[in-house]
């Protein structure tokens, strides 16, 4: 049985139905990772996953009592914690790291019986829009392998598309899971900053960061979010989000005029215009207008680096990261272990943050974001008293060749720029694929106010129907 | 005349002290000096990726504690910031700290000399790890333990202006720190540490002239020795015409000087801004109220009330109030009887002396059996010689100290008709005595009984006497 067609939900109950088990399910996804090694999106195999699954297949031949995720294989990216298992961010400078403890998200996936198949490749430390920056090499788009995955959670989504896994766990700080999975064309989530326990994830921008599912489709994402979500006494930054699920006859749809100005004259324009008016049917459209919203990404790229800079601080050469062959004294210690240790991309971001954080530039630049933080932050709840949900572009367009945009980082970071304004404002945000352009599909995304996923999800799902791309 | 004397000294304090919480600030590990290294450790308190860290509201509690006893303001909205810089020690190479935010703002200590010593602010954060130099192996250890273990710090303005002054400010710190049970103040064991910030003006000025910062400084001692070397160091230097230079300074001790660690130009940039895993803590007025109820009166408080309302001496409010327990032995004393100086007196010059090679002071025996025996000696039911043997008799029986002397045979045993024999005699011996008596009873009786009780060694009932001085007369 060819268990990539199938989405987690399906999986899921062909398990708890007898009608095959996990043990094969994951050996076929084992079969299936190894088979298309070459994607570089799982970049390792948790070979254990097989003895899980058969213990899960015991615990439902004897009736015991099972998870809602009983037997269905996930994988995660590469900076989150697994008790025993390496975790490297994608860096070199982690080569040898192995968890000393198991993170928040995965002891709520195994809680519910879910087998943790492997680990994904990413932008190193989540830095990134396309899984180029690796120490793995560079994770392959799932549709064209010329093409990149997109980032920073390429591999899991790659992964997810390319049938290696019915889901996979990401990271989203600025739009690193709805940007890959658009380009790959799956659904990427990231929900209401404070709902997802970040313990046991490696920080990037700890008020931004938020773990995820990546699947096939809206219902999947909605299901493994109900999992990992809730108040962590491990996390204070956690909310204690219900998730209750409402419906409503008709849902209002806000299309952002500043957004549309950007839009219109992108690669997906023309397609976006089309879905606007085919959901003209379902929806009440209204405009709204959130007048600083171009002004995340500036802000994104002052906070996100500020907090970077700290958080990325502790891998010091001292401790757990690799220590230079070339260092002397103490701070040769430091500064050759992280010259060598740190990507390209992940130093700049570093210099960066230093330079937003340094004494006499701090309230020009850092104060002075998060006072523009929370003004677009008023914008949006003005924005949401008019409707349910605004629609956006996830991206520009679709996927871009592998290359294409290294040597100009200006052109990665625009990439971000209709994902960017869920994370500097907090609410939860959704990509749903809608379209293809020849042959690669493109997402459109739906953003919803604080705690408000339930709407999200149900209009998600109208999208994804109406946009017919699987 | 040196230097110095053209200058006034301006001192400025920062205080650490390490707080008596069970575990750490921001982890579940234990609070604890002298475990194996690294056995108190946990991901979050060694910086491993992906740990966090989560607020002890304990160490809150006690930070907010010492706000009180130092008359701060307790703020309703503090901010932990990350503080950021390179050491090994240092796990995550960020301390969790507060800057703009600190949760006690102001107060200040009123010193002897009726100058007061203000506070800018105390702060809450946690304390580095440690270090070992191995030299012959050429490399250094760390111990994460200590990473971790709440701190406050304190910091006074610029309002102190000699070496004495700065520890008696130090004494009272930490006085009130231990009373509280807020910090154990063990300064060799780095339990509370201190740096100092001096500068010096021409006398009758008002600018400050450039301060240097000294660091390492483990004892008053050493507070004292470096204020009075510091401060001659920058007379000299100004007096030969030099320029004092922002630095930080260390203390070496043992060499009783100190040299220079780094200028303002190497100082680091620390890049503090709000820490994004922790909320701010939001005091309410309540809570303030709440643990103010928890906390006993001020040792400063005591002393007051010891000399007003009991009408002790400066000197015995002082050494009563040196620890908690011994106030509070005291006070239960006196509640038995209501004797203070009395009591005051037998535990100052008795009882101290019994425990003065203790390092925690705990007395032998029970308040209730103190009293009893300064009771029967004020009575006049034993005399003070008497009572010093029973009062080592009861530390060694824990017996009560009536039933002791009744089987130690200690109490008065003159019986009445010994003491009618006396007065008899004097009567006769004396006829001044019977006929002042009959004038004015009062005038005479303390003569009369001061007769009976020199010819019974003390061991007459002054009541009994009293009665039987009436008959007699």
């Amino acid at each position: 049985m060819d268990f990539s067609k199938l989405s987690l939900i399906e999986i899921r109950d062909g398990i708890a139905n007898g009608k095959f088990t996990s043990e094969e399910v994951v050996r076929f996804f084992i079969a299936k990772c190894e088979e298309k090694k070459s994607l570089n999106a799982v970049i390792e195999i948790f070979y254990d996953a097989v003895d899980r699954a058969k213990e899960i297949d015991n615990k439902i031949k004897n009736h015991e009592k099972v998870g809602v995720l009983a037997g269905v294989p996930i994988a995660i990216k590469d900076n989150i914690l697994y008790k025993g298992k390496k975790m490297g961010c994608a860096s070199k400078f982690l080569q040898n790291f192995v968890a000393s403890y198991t993170s928040t998200v995965v002891e709520k996936l195994l809680s519910e019986d879910a087998v943790i198949l492997g680990r994904t490749n990413m932008d190193e430390f989540a830095m990134g829009s396309s899984c180029e920056n690796t120490c793995y090499g560079v994770c392959h788009n799932a549709i064209d392998p010329d093409y990149v995955a997109g980032g920073s959670s390429g591999g899991s989504a790659a992964a997810v598309a390319a049938g290696l896994v019915p889901c996979a766990l990401g990271t989203d700080t600025g739009g690193s899971i709805r940007q890959p999975a658009s380009l790959n064309g799956v659904v990427g989530l990231k929900p209401t900053y404070g709902t997802v326990s970040r313990y046991g994830i490696v920080a990037f921008a700890s008020s931004l960061d938020q773990a995820s599912p990546i699947c096939k489709t809206v219902e999947d994402c909605q299901l493994v979010l109900k999992v990992i979500a809730g108040k962590d006494i491990h996390d204070s930054t956690t909310i204690d989000n219900k998730l209750i699920s409402v419906h409503k006859s008709k849902y209002t749809l806000g299309i952002c005029r500043q957004v549309m100005q950007e839009a219109k004259s992108t690669q997906g324009g023309e397609e976006f215009y089309k879905l606007i008016q085919k959901l003209g049917d379902i929806f009440d459209i209204v405009q709204v207008d959130i007048p600083h919203i171009q002004n995340s990404l500036a802000c994104y790229y002052i906070i996100a680096p500020a907090e970077a800079t700290s958080n990325l601080a502790r891998f010091d050469g001292v401790k757990y990261t690799v220590r230079s062959e070339n260092a002397k004294d103490l701070e040769s210690v430091y500064v050759q272990s992280r010259s060598e240790g740190f990507g390209r991309e992940v130093k700049r971001r570093i210099m960066l943050g230093n330079y937003v954080l340094s004494s006499g530039y701090f309230d020009a630049y850092y104060n002075k974001a998060k006072r523009v933080q929370k003004l677009i932050k008023r914008e949006f709840t003005e924005a949401f008293s008019h409707c349910d949900c605004i629609l956006m572009p996830t991206t520009a367009g679709t996927t871009f060749k592998i290359g294409e945009k290294l040597a100009d980082p200006i052109a990665m970071y625009k990439e971000d720029l209709f994902t960017v304004p869920a994370n500097i404002v907090g609410v939860p945000a959704i990509s749903v694929p809608y379209a293809k352009i020849g042959k690669f599909p493109l997402g459109a995304q739906l953003y919803a106010d604080d705690l408000n996923e339930d709407v999200m999800f149900e209009v998600a799902k109208i999208v994804e129907k109406v946009g017919g791309v699987k | 005349m040196s230097e110095l004397d053209n200058f006034d000294v301006v001192i400025g304090l920062e205080i650490h002290a390490e707080l008596k919480t069970k575990t750490k600030v921001f982890c579940s590990c234990k609070n604890e000096f002298g475990a194996l290294p690294n056995t108190n450790t946990c991901p979050v308190c060694t910086g491993m990726p992906g740990a966090l860290p989560v607020l002890n509201r304990h160490a809150v509690c006690l930070a907010i504690k010492a706000g009180l006893c130092f008359g701060c303001e307790i703020s309703p909205y503090s901010v932990f910031e990350r503080k950021n810089y390179f050491y090994p020690d240092l796990s995550k190479a960020y301390q969790i700290s507060q800057l703009v935010y600190p949760l006690c703002i102001g107060g200040g200590v009123t010193l002897d000399n009726g100058k007061k010593v203000r506070l800018n602010r105390i702060h809450l954060e946690e304390d580095a790890g440690k270090l070992t130099h191995i030299s012959h192996a050429g490399g250094t250890l760390v111990d994460y333990n200590r990473g971790g273990t709440p701190l406050i710090e304190m910091v006074t303005e610029p309002d102190i202006s000699s070496a004495e002054e700065a520890v008696e400010f130090l004494r009272r710190v930490r006085e009130a720190l231990v009373f509280e049970d807020i910090a154990n103040c063990k300064m060799e064991e780095g339990g509370m540490r201190c740096d100092v910030n001096l500068s010096l003006r021409p006398k009758g000025t008002t600018t400050f002239g450039t301060r240097t910062e000294m660091k390492n400084l483990n004892s008053f001692k050493s507070v004292e020795r470096a204020i009075n070397f510091e401060a001659r160091r920058q007379a000299e230097v100004i007096s030969n015409g030099g320029v004092i230079v922002q630095e930080t300074r260390k203390w070496d001790d043992d060499r009783g000087e100190s040299f220079a660690m780094r200028s303002k130009e190497q100082a680091q940039d620390y890049r503090y801004f709000p820490d994004p895993d922790l909320l701010p803590i939001e005091v309410t007025k309540e809570d303030v109220s709440n643990i103010k109820d928890e906390m006993v009166e001020l040792p400063a408080d005591r002393r007051t009330r010891y000399v007003e309302e009991f009408g002790l001496p400066q000197y015995d409010a002082n050494i009563l109030t040196s620890t908690k327990y011994i106030s509070t032995y005291f006070e239960k004393c006196v509640e038995f009887y209501n004797a203070p100086k009395k009591i005051s007196n037998w535990i100052m010059v008795d009882l101290l002396k019994l425990v003065k090679e203790q390092e925690e002071i705990v007395f032998p025996l029970s308040e209730q059996h103190l009293a009893q025996i300064v009771k029967m000696v004020e009575e006049k039911v034993i005399n003070k010689t008497v009572g010093l043997q029973l009062l080592d008799e009861v530390i060694k029986t824990h017996k009560s100290p009536e039933v002791l002397a009744k089987e130690m045979n200690l109490l008065v045993t003159i019986s009445d008709e010994q003491i009618i024999e006396l007065l008899n005699k004097l009567k006769n011996e004396n006829a001044k005595v019977a006929a002042d008596y009959k004038v004015a009873p009062d005038k005479v009786t303390g003569f009369i009984m001061g007769y009976v009780m020199k010819n019974t060694g003390g061991k007459a009932n002054s009541a009994k006497v009293r009665e039987l001085i009436s008959k007699v007369f």
